[in-house]
């Protein structure tokens, strides 16, 4: 691991060495902040706060062709993913969250189209200086500088960035640059260290999931299921936008005789998710949804891949349309237990 | 189903077909060849294993593999007639193509089970998981103390596998008893339904498997008639059933509780099942 230092002067010129290289970055489109690609002339500004829209789709597009065929043919060609790229600005939870989200995709056996695009993705974090109203993440072993899947963390230290190399691939990517670095020295590992607790003593909230995995199973009946959803309107926000979240759905799509196999996100939300075809539904109601969905994250996980799969990014919090809250749900587990 | 890629399914091509049973929700068997020989050599499923079957273009579904491997190097598949991808796939005929992706899921682990009594009972379509073990047990007959099948359905006419039945009952050490819910002219065998007849033929538990798959309703008594009779949770086995897509453990759709039905089933010991909380959902 080295630690050097980017003066803010030189990131034009920083960027401009990286956009040849399939570089994405969070940018405003239309209301929603998301990652996309940076242009040849553009230089993405870092801004506070994290993306709407979580990275997780760089790794596991909302839509991906499996493979293509021709209606009354039965050659697949499947796509081939072989371009690199950079993902710049991730923060270190949503980093967290492919990480977690790496142990199922290949569990016994391996996911090509998921663990091919995590294998060509470099990703560069940001630590975060100023964390969301509903960030949690130190309450689940994360951190505003945590580096747990990480290649590569910036740290903005006002008028440069700290660069610190985690992996082979990210300092492979600062060699590249090296002629715009320089050595950090102690004094910068300093104002690090004072940034990061600072930050970290910003976040106001909590969750104490001490007991909760266990617990879960013993509350299966609690009238609490019932309260915390009963506003719920199934609209799948806090699942799609989730970065643990990786439920996917698969159709075939035609054009004439062009045809693809492709999956797509999907919602255990939704009612249809779990709709037999002989119309019996295993989980009928919001109740039984809402209920699946605490106990995958804080307890099913944990049971198959010894991880709780949720980084305490806030997305679902803030974006709910009626303002259900798993902060508050786990804190009524916590209390019911 | 290439080494590098599990998704994409292996062509094969359809030998024969045949109505098991008639009505909007007709079940067709259909008896499949892998095109490719070198898949046809390697492919090696256990009772209790299912495929995910499907037609390019239209979409693909899991399906109970009913035959079992000692039968010969083909598939057998029993699709009752439902929505949209079972619907394409009952126009298939001799001849034509069926794309096959698997051997999914764990299976009934009929070589533990050498020196015991095996008893099956199904209802309507869940005799489809079943087939493979009775015929599993038939090619390894000295294997096993022997094998008593009940098998019910609503009618005669909802039954699968009738010609099978018959040749069954002559052979030594294995009995079949089929029943259905209401009397019929020309019926020879029990009427009423499968728990009752359970109860009614008062098998022993002792060194003895019993397997059931078939409605959820049915199942429920079944398994309540098993505790009367002494069957102790290890000794039961059976089979669920979840909406599913991806068939190796990603999708996440097929959850019962936390076990995923896909690859941790279909098929769970009683002693297992009773402690999914989601699993008679
Ligand atoms: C382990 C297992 C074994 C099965 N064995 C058999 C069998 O031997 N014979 C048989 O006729 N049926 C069997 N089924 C049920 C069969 O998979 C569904 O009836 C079928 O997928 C319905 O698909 P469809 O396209 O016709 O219906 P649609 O409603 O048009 O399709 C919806 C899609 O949802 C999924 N789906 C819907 N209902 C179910 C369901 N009950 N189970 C699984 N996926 C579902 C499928 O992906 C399907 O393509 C089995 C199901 C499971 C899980
Ligand atoms: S459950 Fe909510 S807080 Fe946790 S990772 Fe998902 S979106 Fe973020
Ligand atoms: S975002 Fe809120 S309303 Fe929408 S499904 Fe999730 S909990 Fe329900
Ligand atoms: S069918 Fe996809 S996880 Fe089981």
């Amino acid at each position: 691991m080295s630690a050097m230092l980017l003066n803010k002067e030189k990131w034009p010129e920083f960027i401009g060495k990286l956009t040849g290289k399939n570089l994405w970055a969070p940018k405003l489109e239309g209301e929603a902040m998301r990652f996309a690609p940076v242009a040849e002339d553009e230089v993405p500004e870092l801004t506070d706060g994290n993306t709407r829209i979580p990275p997780k789709n760089i790794v596991f597009p909302q839509t991906e062709t499996m493979y293509r065929f021709q209606l009354g043919d039965f050659e697949m060609k499947e796509p081939e993913l072989k371009e690199e790229m950079i993902l710049l600005g991730i923060r270190p939870c949503d980093a967290r969250a492919m990480v977690i989200v790496d142990k199922l995709f290949s569990w016994d056996v391996d996911d090509p189209y998921y663990l091919k695009r995590r294998e060509l993705v470099t990703l560069v974090g940001l630590a975060c200086s100023e964390p969301g109203l509903n960030c949690f993440c130190t309450s689940l072993g994360g951190g505003p500088a945590s580096t747990e899947g990480l290649d590569l963390l910036m740290v903005d230290l006002g008028d440069s960035y700290l660069l610190e190399t985690i992996t082979p691939k990210g300092e492979a990517l600062v060699s590249e640059v090296s002629e715009l670095l320089i050595e950090a020295d102690t004094e910068k590992i300093k104002m690090k260290k004072k940034m990061v607790s600072e930050s970290e003593g910003k976040i106001k909230r909590s969750v104490d999931h001490k007991g909760i995995p266990e617990g879960l199973p013993g509350l299966w009946e609690d009238p609490l299921w019932k309260s915390v959803s009963a506003s719920c309107l199934g609209c799948g926000t806090c699942t799609y936008l989730c970065p643990t979240c990786h439920c996917f759905d698969i159709q075939d799509e035609t054009e004439g005789f062009e045809a693809r196999r492709c999956r797509m996100w999907d919602s255990c939300m939704f009612e249809e998710y779990t709709l037999h075809t002989s119309g019996h539904n295993p989980r009928p109601t919001r109740r039984e949804r809402t209920r699946n969905r605490i106990n995958h994250k804080y307890n099913y996980y944990v049971d198959k891949f010894d991880v709780i799969a949720c980084v305490g990014c806030g997305r679902c919090i803030n974006l709910c349309p009626v303002n259900i809250d798993i902060v508050e749900i786990l804190r009524q587990v916590k209390e019911a237990l | 189903m290439t080494a590098e890629n599990p998704y994409i399914p292996y062509t094969a091509t359809v030998e024969e077909t045949w109505y098991e049973t008639g009505g909007d929700r007709c079940i067709k068997t259909f008896k499949v060849v892998f095109d490719d020989e070198d898949v046809r050599t390697n492919w090696n499923h256990r009772p209790g294993q299912c495929a995910m079957i499907g037609i390019l273009g239209v979409g693909e579904s899991m399906i109970s593999i009913s035959c079992s491997p000692t039968e010969g190097e083909f598939l057998r598949f029993s699709v009752m007639k439902m929505g949209k991808v079972t619907q394409a796939l009952h126009q298939l005929e001799p001849g034509d193509k069926m794309m096959v992706r698997g051997p999914y899921g764990n299976s009934f682990p009929v070589d533990d089970w050498h020196g015991k009594q095996i008893l099956t009972v199904g209802g309507g379509v869940g005799q489809a998981p079943l087939r493979p073990v009775v015929e599993y047990v038939k090619a390894n007959r000295d294997k096993y103390a022997g094998l008593t099948m009940i098998y019910g359905a609503r009618t005669s006419g909802d039954l699968c596998f009738k010609g099978e039945f018959e040749e069954m009952s002559k052979s030594d050490g294995l009995s079949c008893h089929l029943t259905i819910d209401v009397e019929e002219e020309g019926w020879g065998h029990n009427v009423g339904f499968v728990p009752q007849m359970l109860l009614d033929l008062n098998p022993s538990p002792e060194d003895t498997i019993v397997i059931t798959c078939g409605p959820p309703i049915m199942i429920r008594f079944v398994l309540e008639n098993l505790k009367k009779l002494g069957f102790a949770d290890e000794q039961i086995y059976t089979t669920l059933e979840n909406r599913m897509k991806c068939g190796i453990g990603k999708c996440g759709r097929c959850n019962a509780g936390g076990m995923y039905v896909c690859k941790d089933g279909p098929v769970f010991s009683y002693a297992v099942l009773k402690d999914i909380p989601e699993a008679f959902a």
